[in-house]
């Protein structure tokens, strides 16, 4: 009877070991065959040392220059499949609106890894549950600090110094003052903003981005007008003088127009407390000056790494 | 009352709604701004906040506001009168698409210098409207005498389709926030910031508008037939190409100058008519005025209706236009 029941009870932990033992090294081995989708977490993989695992990448995932020999599987909104499941990947990483995506991948039995980021902080957390994800949980951890301690270094430069009211335009037609996009009260490059020092003229308007018009830049008055954008191109002078025809705003008046270039600028990924750097040395350059061997410091040192990596880094350039 | 005294009526009626429209709508924004102060000479211009809103941001969108209603209006009745089609509109032969598709190419190869200190993206889309023009106008008239109108609306149809798919391809290629912005153009944006482009497209438009001045009795006889027309001394051929080419030209530069801005060209020509009749010398006058105050009127609800944000102006033609004319219909009949 003894003996019965010891069978019985070992049976049924059988029944309950086995199936975790066949799960778990599924969940436990780090995976081998990454695919990375959206670039931000393209980089942050890059960032965290799991770069040689990655296989796949998005079409617009450029940085850093090594995944860029990767097989490209289209983009947020159009993941080429077949593609995917070629490349035999054993993580998918991919974002939380991709759900058709997610569904197929379900379907294929191919383990998934979904996120969203809604401002700053999401950032850093995003870079630990991955890392945990992929097994590099040290390399993120380190990661992730190291951005906070950055953004707080920031912070910290620029706490008491009067917050200017800031315009960030992160999309214009050229040379003119149409189609002008600009961050919301929302999102991250609102809290890019906030963090580098800046009071975002439109934190009262709770969207992501909207787009403002002329009359609205000049009642909202900017003390401070940052353009950002991805393409490394510098543009002309000309470009930056169209905020010429509206003189009553306090930023084109003391001329306080910076623009900020380099796809570093709107990935929110591992390169983000640099972006912040960046918007706080222009919008508080006193703080930076001379100060940081890191960067060389001030708008002078961001110059020189503009030259030296047009890709990664960030042209300024004040009027 | 005389025809002469009809026209006038017309001319006196629906000019003042649209000169009562332009003087109305930049006194109403997102932002309060005072009267007085904006012509008050005490204060610099440059500091002149109220000043500013009021010349650089208001005024010329309010112009160009009339400019784009009037000249879709305008080639709205040219072209429905041109192809006897009560559902043509200026954006039926392909005008607007390849205006369309020129600005999307602008706008996705990031396109910064414009010419003459014209920007890229109105230039782009003109020198598309042109290019439409220039195709659905040969293939009317290759193995025609003249212009064959069924010609002329078969291809500007088959044009339309094919710089569409043309207009996604391009968008497929492009990036994420390129998309969203021509997606954004197509819905119509007056907000031009300066009196410059109003410049760029005032010439084609006069020019436009000056041979729609010639157009209305030869319109009239044409809306019944090309035969009716030419028996009663209308030289059909040269009337076809003017009001084609016209048309054309008024739709490019507005396209241009506002993007594609959608039902005005179709809802403002059958709203004249339901007033003043089917005759084009009244209908011509009345649509232009007519269009020009409808537009600054939609303008003032998009950019007031739910300020700070805007709401794109296309939508509200739609949106407003829509119920209004079938109320109108119904109420007619």
């Amino acid at each position: 009877m003894a003996a019965h029941t010891k069978s019985l009870i070992l049976a049924a932990l059988l029944g309950f070991v086995v199936p975790l033992c066949v799960e778990s090294p599924l969940a436990q081995t780090p995976p081998q065959r990454i695919i990375s989708i959206i670039p931000s977490t393209t980089e942050m993989l890059f960032a965290m040392g799991a770069g040689p695992r990655v296989v796949g990448v998005g079409n617009f995932d450029r940085y850093p220059p090594e995944a860029g020999t990767r097989t490209k599987v289209g983009g947020l909104v159009d993941p080429d499949v077949e593609r995917i499941l070629s490349l035999r990947p054993d993580l998918v990483v991919m974002y939380g609106t991709q759900t058709d995506l997610r569904t197929q991948m379900n379907r294929a039995g191919i383990p998934i890894f979904l996120y969203r980021h809604a401002g700053l902080a999401d950032i850093t957390t995003t870079i630990r549950q991955l890392g945990v994800r992929v097994g590099s949980v040290k390399e993120s951890t380190v990661l992730a600090d190291r951005i906070e301690a950055d953004i707080a270094d920031v912070k910290r430069r620029v706490a008491g110094r009067p917050r200017p009211r800031t315009l960030l335009v992160f999309g214009r037609d050229a040379e003119t003052l149409r189609g002008i996009y600009a961050s919301g009260g929302i999102g991250f490059l609102h809290d890019m903003l906030e963090a580098a020092g800046g009071v975002n003229v439109f934190a009262d308007i709770k969207r992501e981005s909207i787009q403002t018009t002329s009359e609205l830049a000049v009642a909202r008055a900017p003390e401070v007008i940052v353009e950002i954008g991805i393409d490394t191109a510098s543009t002309s002078a000309r470009n930056l003088r169209a905020w010429d025809a509206l003189p009553s705003i306090p930023a084109v008046r003391t001329k306080r127009i910076y623009e900020l270039r380099g796809d570093g600028m709107m990935n929110p990924g591992p390169r983000i407390s640099a972006s912040v750097r960046r918007m706080a040395e222009v919008l508080h350059r006193d703080a930076f000056t001379g100060s940081d061997p890191r960067t060389g410091g001030g708008l002078q040192g961001l110059g020189r790494t503009a030259t030296s990596d047009p890709r990664t880094s960030t042209g300024v350039r004040p009027r | 009352m005389n025809v002469g005294r009809r026209i006038a009526a017309t001319w006196l009626l629906f000019g003042s709604c649209a000169v009562l429209a332009c003087l109305l709508a930049p006194l109403v924004g997102s932002t309060r701004i005072s009267f007085w102060r904006v012509f008050d000479s005490s204060v610099p211009f440059t500091e002149n906040t109220d000043a500013q809103i009021f010349f650089v941001a208001r005024l010329p969108r309010v112009l160009a506001a009339a400019i784009v209603g009037s000249a879709l209006a305008a080639s709205g009745v040219v072209l429905q009168a041109l192809l006897r089609n009560p559902l043509a509109t200026p954006f039926t032969l392909g005008v607007s698409a390849g205006a369309a598709l020129g600005a999307m190419l602008a706008l996705t190869l990031n396109l910064s210098s414009g010419i003459a200190g014209f920007s890229a993206v109105p230039l782009a889309s003109f020198a598309g409207s042109l290019g439409a023009v220039a195709i659905v106008y040969a293939l009317a008239r290759a193995r025609h005498r003249g212009l064959s109108t069924n010609v002329l609306l078969l291809a500007g149809v088959t044009l339309n389709s094919f710089f569409s798919a043309l207009i996604l391809f391009v968008q497929f290629l492009s990036d994420f926030t390129q998309t969203f912005r021509t997606v954004r153009w197509l819905m119509g944006d007056l907000d031009v910031s300066s009196y410059v482009p109003l410049m760029a497209a005032a010439p084609p438009i006069a020019l436009s508008f000056g041979a729609f001045a010639v157009l209305p009795r030869s319109m009239n006889l044409l809306s019944v037939s090309d035969e009716n027309a030419a028996t009663r001394g209308v030289d059909v051929h040269r009337t076809q190409r003017l009001a084609f080419l016209s048309a054309s030209l008024a739709t490019g530069a507005a396209v241009s100058l506002g993007g594609p801005v959608g039902f005005i060209g179709i809802v403002v020509p059958h709203l004249v008519r339901l007033m003043v009749g089917a005759d084009h010398r009244l209908v011509l006058p009345a649509a232009a005025f007519g269009g020009a105050a409808f537009l600054v009127a939609c303008d003032t609800v998009s950019r007031t209706a739910l300020a700070p944000l805007e709401i794109p102006v296309g939508v509200v033609t739609a949106i407003i236009g829509g119920p209004f004319f079938l109320w109108l219909l119904i109420r007619s009949r």
